[in-house]
């Protein structure tokens, strides 16, 4: 049983990285609109082929 | 009369056709049968001009074909003002020299094809560096280089694409809003974390104490409870303490008070029993507790700003720059700087910067702002314009009689503030509750610590803390953000914003006094369209089928006026062909007569006689506030009818449901008292309950007097409803409404008519019903828990189990109560 003292540690630091990683994208606006990006998806190349003659 | 001149039959083209831009049918007047994309207007039209010749016709491609959306109607502004160095300091913050960055709020917004036209924008104006549009709230953040381009450039170029752009205010505050918001949201993951890991712990520990455990394993698992445990509480719980603190200091009843002190309770109790290596921990359920607490409200705080920002003023009102005339130089300056007695130019389609007189020539102004109608109004020289006011036709000289806050725009949006900051805020339920909750359980625990220690000294401690422990109102905390969000959810979804949780109990509460609902005229009761209210004909030559062929006639002109025939002309079954359109009339023919529609001065033309009763018509029409409209057959004057907004087709079933309810229904109007007279009695309302000729001030008088006897509750769509709405208990804002009505008002109401009002109060009312519920079972939990403990019936092990128990009963009863009725008429496209 002794290995606890090892796995516990080990997950602490696991559980840390994914809260550090959390408040990473937080701060860096991941959260902030989470409708748009749904949609954005959709047609993201649509319209890349456009050619510039067209106009 | 309108810009079409072709020669179509009636009968001819019955087939439907849509809109190519917006995809609504296309009035049976307006077909060409001949193009190949068919429109319903020429702001539709424009659109797609505009649209196809930067080479995005791809966007009607990608739009859902079954989403109909509002026909275009691009302002044709110049935006100049967005170029004002003062603006864009304040407005625009520099990315780096020469690179800025704003917000701009559109309208016309609705769906994932949009957010493809939009985020093309640096294709199309050179110097865009990047477009992101945020769909739920409609709003473009642009990027630019200023050496390239304008921000006027980039909003004309919006606005031809059919989405008027507004210029984002306050871009520091909704930056501090989003951080604050960011802040929240690493709260409720660091909180969730640590409750999980606890969780994971506890499990064992309980498995532990069950079947048996090393010692040594034991205190590994509750020192590491401890320490995420204390974490959690000292970072995203600081909350609930800090909030308990602000209670105490200002002696205010709040719900973070009986949380705050058993959380902190809990968390002594558990780090001294950790420590002394005895007892129970708590810190499962401390955890447990904030995570939940934390998310309930934040969903709240959530669901509350989304309803705040799509009714807030993204604009201001009035012009930021203005352009003075001296002499023969004409030199712009900034509005705040006008003085009175200046000589200011305004072109059409600007809004007058001051109040002023018209000094050179006539126009036409738009005074919607001020009086909530939307037809503009001829102004003759001498004649007062009011700052906010559209100029709508030609360029015009306005001397300056007053400016800034001297205006009267000036002086009702002192009124509208001054009146939400009377506005005393509501103590919510649950927190009212609060207060005496606090005081039972800090009694109670007292009682049973000494009680105690009387029967077993050892004891003593331990029961009265696992009274505060299980007194902590969870149940209590939750119910409220829950079943207020869920309801705010809903009722969006249903087209109903509402600004915050307690206008729902604003709404609700009025059991015991009956209250007013006072509705406004214009574009809440009757619709801003035209209908045909009145109809006269020559009383010695009346033709029964003269109106149909009239109706017939009009069908296939796109003038506003010919749209007041629309439901009549399904009817007709006559052969009538168009043959001119002139400046203010219709010239057609009829089974083998001519027949001529429109302005009096058209029709009679060439006519000698005067008409007794045709000069009795106009007169009537004009006291109702009606536009006369004359007929001519075959050379003669032989009807006339008058023109004007009709009533909503919900709006006489919607009183009557609010007089069942036992309100007063009163309308309010700023309109002629015979207009009011006769569209209150249309809905069957008591002459003295309908007030006419009301200037905005005098509503707010009239809602203050009748705030002495109940709540009342104000519904408006004008600026000049504006003060009124919030001075109101509740102000509601109507579909269409101007952007100070909806700025100053609680609710929106996102459909057409006022039926929607009717599931508003409903909505409420279930709402309030559902959280009392909650409270009564979370308090009923509290209760027997409590009993338990000071019994010492039960220990903190089992109360700790019992206790997200009773959160999950009243997270369950406030996620599957049926509240607001989802619209039936959602759109497609969101």
């Amino acid at each position: 049983m002794s290995v606890i003292y090892v796995l516990l540690p080990i997950a602490f630091a696991l559980g840390i990285a994914a809260v550090w990683a959390f408040v990473r994208a937080t701060r860096a606006g991941q959260f902030d609109d989470l409708e748009t990006p749904a949609h954005r998806i959709l047609h993201d190349h649509e319209g890349d082929e456009l050619p510039s003659e067209e106009k | 009369m309108s810009p079409l001149t072709s020669t179509i039959e009636a009968e001819s083209s019955p087939q439907a056709a849509t809109c190519a831009h917006c995809g609504l049918p296309v009035p049976p007047g307006l077909i060409e049968p001949t193009a190949a994309e068919q429109f319903c207007c020429l702001g539709c039209r424009a659109v797609r001009a505009a649209i196809e010749s930067c080479g995005l016709g791809n966007y009607y491609r990608l739009k859902a074909t079954d989403a109909s959306v509002a026909p275009a109607n691009p302002s044709g502004r110049a935006f100049a003002d967005l170029d004002e160095e003062s603006f864009l300091d304040r407005h625009a913050p520099k990315l780096t020299e020469g690179v800025r960055w704003t917000e701009l709020y559109l309208e016309g917004v609705h769906c994932s094809a949009c957010v493809w036209l939009l985020e093309k924008l640096p294709r199309v104006v050179a110097g865009v560096i990047e477009a992101r549009l945020e769909l739920r709230r409609a709003i473009l953040r642009v990027t630019w280089d200023e050496r390239t381009t304008s921000l006027s450039a980039i909003a004309r170029t919006l606005d031809s694409f059919g989405y008027t752009p507004h210029a984002g205010r306050d871009i520091e505050a909704r930056a501090a809003r989003q951080r604050e918001d960011r802040r929240f949201l690493i709260r409720i993951g660091v909180a969730g974390a640590g409750a999980g890991n606890v969780m994971l712990l506890a499990f064992a520990l309980y498995g532990g104490f069950l079947h048996g455990m090393e010692g040594e394993y034991t205190r590994l698992f509750r020192w590491t409870s401890m320490v995420i445990g204390l974490v959690v509480l000292l970072w995203p719980g600081s909350l609930f303490f800090r909030g308990a603190w602000a209670a105490l200091r200002t002696r205010s009843a709040h719900l973070d008070l009986p949380i705050g002190i058993g959380l902190a309770a809990g968390a002594i109790a558990g780090t001294v029993n950790t420590v002394l290596d005895r007892g129970e921990i708590y810190f499962d359920s401390l955890t447990g507790l904030v995570f939940l607490l934390l998310v309930g409200r934040f969903v709240q705080r959530r669901l509350e700003r989304r309803a705040a920002d799509a009714v807030e003023t993204l604009f201001s009102l009035t012009p930021s720059f203005a352009r003075i005339r001296e002499g023969d130089k004409i030199r712009e300056v900034p509005a705040v700087a006008l003085m009175p007695g200046q000589i200011a130019e305004v072109r059409p389609g600007e809004s007058f910067p001051a109040d002023g007189i018209v000094s050179d020539r006539e126009t036409l102004a738009n005074l919607s702002l001020l009086t909530g109608e939307s037809r503009p109004v001829p102004v003759r020289v001498g004649d007062a314009v009011f700052s906010g006011a559209v100029n709508m036709s030609r360029v015009v000289l306005v001397r300056i009689t007053a400016t800034g806050r001297a205006t009267r725009v000036g002086k009702l949006l002192a009124l509208i503030e001054e009146c939400s900051r009377r506005k005393a805020p509501i103590v919510q339920l649950a927190d009212r509750i609060a207060g005496w909750f606090t005081v039972t359980a800090i009694g109670l625990s007292a009682a049973t610590l000494v009680t105690w220690l009387f029967i077993d000294p050892r004891r003593a401690v331990d029961h009265a803390v696992s009274l505060l422990i299980v007194s902590c109102p969870c149940g209590l905390g939750l119910a409220t953000p829950f079943a207020v969000s869920v309801a705010l959810g809903r009722a969006a979804r249903a087209r109903i914003l509402i600004k915050g949780g307690e206008i729902l109990e604003k709404l609700a509460g009025r059991s015991s006094t009956a209250g007013v609902l006072f509705l406004d005229k214009t574009g809440t009761l009757t619709d801003e369209r035209l209908t045909v209210v009145a109809w006269r004909e020559d009383p010695e030559q009346a033709s029964p089928q003269l109106r149909a062929w009239v109706a017939a006639l009009e069908s296939q002109s796109a003038h506003p006026i010919a749209h007041a025939f629309a439901s009549e002309t399904a009817s007709a079954k006559v052969h009538a062909v168009l043959t001119a359109t002139h400046d203010a009339g219709i010239e057609g023919t009829i089974d083998g007569h001519t027949l001529l529609v429109g302005a009096d001065r058209f029709v009679r033309r060439g006519m000698s006689k005067t008409l007794l009763w045709a000069d009795q018509a106009r007169a009537e029409f004009t006291t109702q506030q009606l536009t006369p409209v004359f007929v001519a057959l075959d050379g003669r004057l032989a009807a006339a009818f008058g023109v004007g907004g009709g009533l909503r087709a919900d709006a006489k079933q919607t009183v009557r449901e609010f007089q069942r309810r036992g309100l007063r229904v009163e309308i309010l109007s700023g309109d002629e008292p015979d207009t009011v007279l006769a569209v209150g009695h249309a809905l069957g309302l008591a002459p003295e309950h309908c007030h006419g000729a009301l200037a905005p001030e005098d509503k707010v008088k009239a809602i203050e007097s009748a705030k002495r006897e109940g709540p009342v509750f104000m519904v408006g769509d004008g600026v000049n409803d504006a003060a009124a709405l919030s001075a109101a208990t509740v102000g509601i804002a109507v579909h269409g409404g101007a952007e100070a009505s909806l700025a100053a008002a609680d609710v929106y109401l996102g459909r057409p008519g006022v039926a929607a009002l009717v599931d508003l109060f409903t909505g409420a009312a279930r709402t309030l019903s559902v959280i009392r519920r909650c409270l009564m079972v979370s308090l009923g939990y509290n209760a027997i828990a409590a009993t338990l403990a000071v019994t010492g019936v039960v220990n903190a092990l089992q109360a700790a189990i019992l206790m997200p128990v009773a959160s999950f009963t009243v997270l369950g009863m406030a996620l599957w109560m049926r509240t607001f009725a989802p619209s039936n008429e959602t759109a497609s496209c969101r």
